[in-house]
């Protein structure tokens, strides 16, 4: 029926598919295959225009998951790239692979049981000490974190400097893939964070407050009044709101 | 660094002759008569001829977009006759989904008796929550309060939310907080503990909490982490989508049909308590707008409930998000959080002029974008008679066609002073500086995209549906936000009826004595409603992935 069509349709005209010159594409290897691509496209969409119905190393094609990190290099270039398929143009010549999972060392922990310390993070992660400082985790990092900076901050326990500078990770793993002394480090910061976050982290006294309130009721008049308005009367009630200034 | 074009940079030129002047300005916000007007001539939502009412099942008659209907209305995978007699896997709960709602739900539900399965369709975290940047409102201030968050969500949602489910989100709001904090959440905060909190669109009290601009990445991350921890309690299944719900032969649920998305088999898992919670739509590109969402966002849930007999609500209303990237191409449709407007930035034209208010609800805002970047009349698609009003012409046009204003984010350094972007908003520095924008000193070019469903499977304030043992959490449901969500409700909507279905499921999987022979009756009696009104679309569903391969 032409609903199908006119569907699956809009479905592929949205996301890509620029009408192109064949002077406009340029060679890129998907795992050593050659494939003919508009240069103006994310490693991800030309895997699309090439014909690839992606399961593995796609996310949420926005730069925020970590599904797609990919390695690549460009033909006659020795050195070794990464990036996120998804943020990262096409360049002829590229020789890319998606890495989209990677076995990587995770400990099990109950948050609530540990204490927020130098020894909880050795202890749970006693690799953390083999850091080696080489730094290629920092050269892989597709957010440009400084990975080597925030290890060398766990080597000497200091939470709070950990969690702080590995904040923006996205947990793609090609910090781990790289890492000589068998480190995953994403993992190991987020345990870094959590511990922070939940013990180091000053506490909002606003919030307690907030929440004893609540508990003893103090809202629940005005709630069920509101529940029971009508639109006019809830209308009024909005328009009437005072707002906080910037 | 300027990657725009000369042409593009010659508009930025306007942009910051007038920087110095607006900084001073505060354009009107819209009366209530105004949005009414414009979201009428400019919303996407009003453009009548792009929806179509279902025609089958227990919400015949709804409205919703064409491309939505046609899913809805689909084929099932599976047959009728399909065996579900040696279930591959059996437990209390059955979470569906694998984004902030989902974790959530399994780490109450185990918190409370159960064992859980969680089935997820890519893998875990590949989600809406994961890319949600802005923060999570709670009234939790002292000039706050929580009937005053009620009265921005109700008015925002224009009067049409479900009273109590707005009354559970704003109630449990502070609580959720507390509960995320205690996970190891890293909330921005002042150093004496005070949380930062800024405004949203909409909102009338400075509640946004937020984790730099990855909030939902801090959420979901953490959230991940704290199931993974619960292994023995908690099993993990991921590329395993499920593609039908399954019912027992008294009506109450299951468990449901997963697949594996590698290898296409089909198992049955049984589950005396379901939650659903699937996420939204935004991969269905509705009225061929680009969209925030992520990869696996098809409206999986809203199929799956739907042909088991949950009603819908809302589907006619989705939301557009204000600010997508418009430029560079590589990125259209990529969310820029309304964090940026929050901040101070303000939307202004090709010639540097403000024409709306910064933070209008999100419907008005992105209406206010549309016309102004449309142009002066609209000719009739069809030769009929011109319905909608002409806009203004004042968008800036990308090499590709594309149009977008302004947003204007060097101003939030003149306000906050050096260094506010690159700590209040280091993923939007990031994104643009990967195509040589330094959003510090140069505006980014934004329009419309699409955001989010407002709408979904309607549920009571304990998440529990029409169907016993089925609860639904998240954005698959529908009536929290009414017709139109603010920022920052939705990382908020995911955890607290995230946590509410997961405690839910476990009561009734703990008074369920035991679940009656399992069935697909319902599918069949689905393929025969089906052939008797003459529907088929011709698509099988829940459809799962979207589809961008070149059509050679």
């Amino acid at each position: 029926m032409a609903t199908d069509k006119r569907i699956l349709g809009g479905l592929m005209e949205t996301e890509n598919q620029p009408e192109v010159a064949d002077a406009d594409l340029i060679p890129v290897y998907v795992m050593g295959k050659r494939y003919m691509v508009p240069s103006s496209l994310t490693i991800m969409k030309a895997m699309e225009w090439a014909g690839y119905t992606l399961i593995r190393g796609v996310g949420c094609r926005g730069g925020f998951c970590g599904a797609c990190g990919t390695a690549y290099r460009i033909l006659g270039d020795p050195k070794l790239y990464f990036g996120l398929a998804c943020q990262t143009v096409v360049q002829p010549g590229m020789y890319l692979a998606q890495i989209p999972f990677f076995p990587a060392q995770r400990a099990s922990y109950d948050i609530t049981q540990l204490e927020p310390t130098a020894t909880t993070l050795f202890s749970t992660y006693p690799e953390v000490l083999r850091c080696l400082g080489c730094g290629a985790c920092t050269k892989a990092c597709p957010q440009d974190i400084d990975v080597r900076m925030y290890m060398a901050a766990g080597m000497k326990g200091d939470i709070a400097t950990m969690a702080d500078l590995s904040f923006d990770c996205i947990m793609c793993g090609l910090c781990a893939v790289r890492c000589p002394a068998e480190e995953a480090q994403y993992n190991i910061a987020i345990l870094a964070r959590r511990l922070y976050g939940r013990y180091l982290a000053p506490r909002s006294e606003h919030l307690r407050e907030r929440l004893e309130e609540i508990e003893a009721g103090k809202f629940d008049a005005e709630i069920e009044k509101l529940k029971r308005f009508d639109k006019e009367e809830l209308m009024a009630q909005y328009k009437a709101r005072d707002i906080e200034p910037k | 660094m300027s990657g725009y074009p000369p042409e593009m940079q010659e508009s930025i030129r306007k942009v910051e002759v007038t920087r110095a002047r607006r900084i001073k300005e505060t354009f009107p916000a819209m009366s209530m008569e105004e949005r009414e007007t414009i979201l009428e001539a400019f919303h996407p939502d009003y453009k009548e001829e792009t929806f179509q009412t279902i025609r089958v099942g227990v919400s015949k008659g709804q409205r919703m977009p064409i491309e939505l209907a046609g899913i809805v209305e689909g084929r099932p995978h599976i047959s009728p006759g399909f065996s579900l007699s040696a279930p591959a896997a059996s437990t209390d709960v059955l979470v569906i989904g694998g984004g902030g709602a989902g974790a959530s739900a399994a780490l109450l539900a185990q918190e409370n008796g159960a064992q859980v399965i969680l089935v997820t369709k890519l893998r875990f975290g590949d989600a809406n929550t994961m890319m949600a940047q802005g923060g999570i409102q709670a009234a939790d201030r002292p000039e706050d309060n929580p009937a005053i968050h009620y009265l921005d969500v109700i008015g925002g949602g224009h009067f049409t939310n479900v009273p109590e489910l707005v009354e559970a989100l704003v109630m449990d709001a502070p609580f959720a907080i507390k509960w995320l904090e205690d996970l190891g959440v890293m909330f921005d905060k002042e150093p004496d503990g005070m949380m930062v909190e800024a405004h949203g669109g909409g909102t009338s009290r400075k509640r946004m909490h937020s984790a730099r601009d990855y909030s939902g990445a801090e959420i979901m991350r953490t959230l991940r982490d704290e199931v993974r921890n619960r292994e023995e309690d908690i099993s993990v299944i991921e590329f395993a989508p499920a593609v039908e719900l399954v019912l027992d032969d008294k009506g109450q649920i299951a468990g449901a049909v997963v697949m594996n998305l590698e290898t296409g088999a089909h198992r049955y898992i049984k589950a005396k308590a379901v939650v659903l919670a699937t996420g939204g739509c935004g991969r269905l590109h509705f009225q061929g707008f680009p969209t925030t969402n992520h990869h696996g966002a098809t409206a999986d849930g809203v199929v799956l409930a739907y042909r088991a007999g949950a009603p819908l609500g809302y589907l006619e209303s989705m939301q557009y998000h204000p600010t997508g990237a418009a430029f560079p191409e590589q990125i259209v449709g990529l969310l820029v959080t309304e964090k940026v407007r929050g901040l101070g930035a303000q939307p202004v034209n090709k010639n540097g002029e403000q024409f709306v208010y910064p933070l209008e609800p999100r419907d008005v805002e992105a209406a206010a974008l549309i016309r102004e970047c449309a142009p002066p009349i609209i000719p009739p698609a069809s030769g009929g008679e011109c319905q909608r009003m002409g806009g203004r012409g004042n968008g800036v046009i990308t090499p590709t066609g594309q149009p977008g204003v302004w947003l204007d984010s060097p101003m939030i350094e003149r306000i906050h002073g050096p260094g506010t972007i690159q700590k209040a908003l280091p993923a939007m520095v990031r994104q643009f500086g990967r195509f040589e924008i330094d959003i510090t000193e140069e505006p980014m070019l934004v329009y419309p995209t699409l955001h989010y469903q407002n709408g979904g499977v309607q549920l009571q304030a304990d998440c529990s549906t029409d169907i016993p043992g089925l609860l639904i959490a998240g954005e698959v449901s529908g009536g929290v936000h009414g017709h139109n969500r603010l920022m920052g409700n939705s990382l908020l909507e995911i955890t607290v009826f995230g946590r509410r279905a997961g405690r839910s499921a476990a009561a009734y999987a703990q008074q369920c004595q035991r679940i009656g022979k399992p069935t697909l009756a319902h599918v069949e009696a689905w393929n025969r409603e089906c052939q008797q009104m003459g529907v088929d679309t011709g698509v099988v569903s829940p459809i799962l992935l979207p589809d961008y391969t070149r059509r050679v």
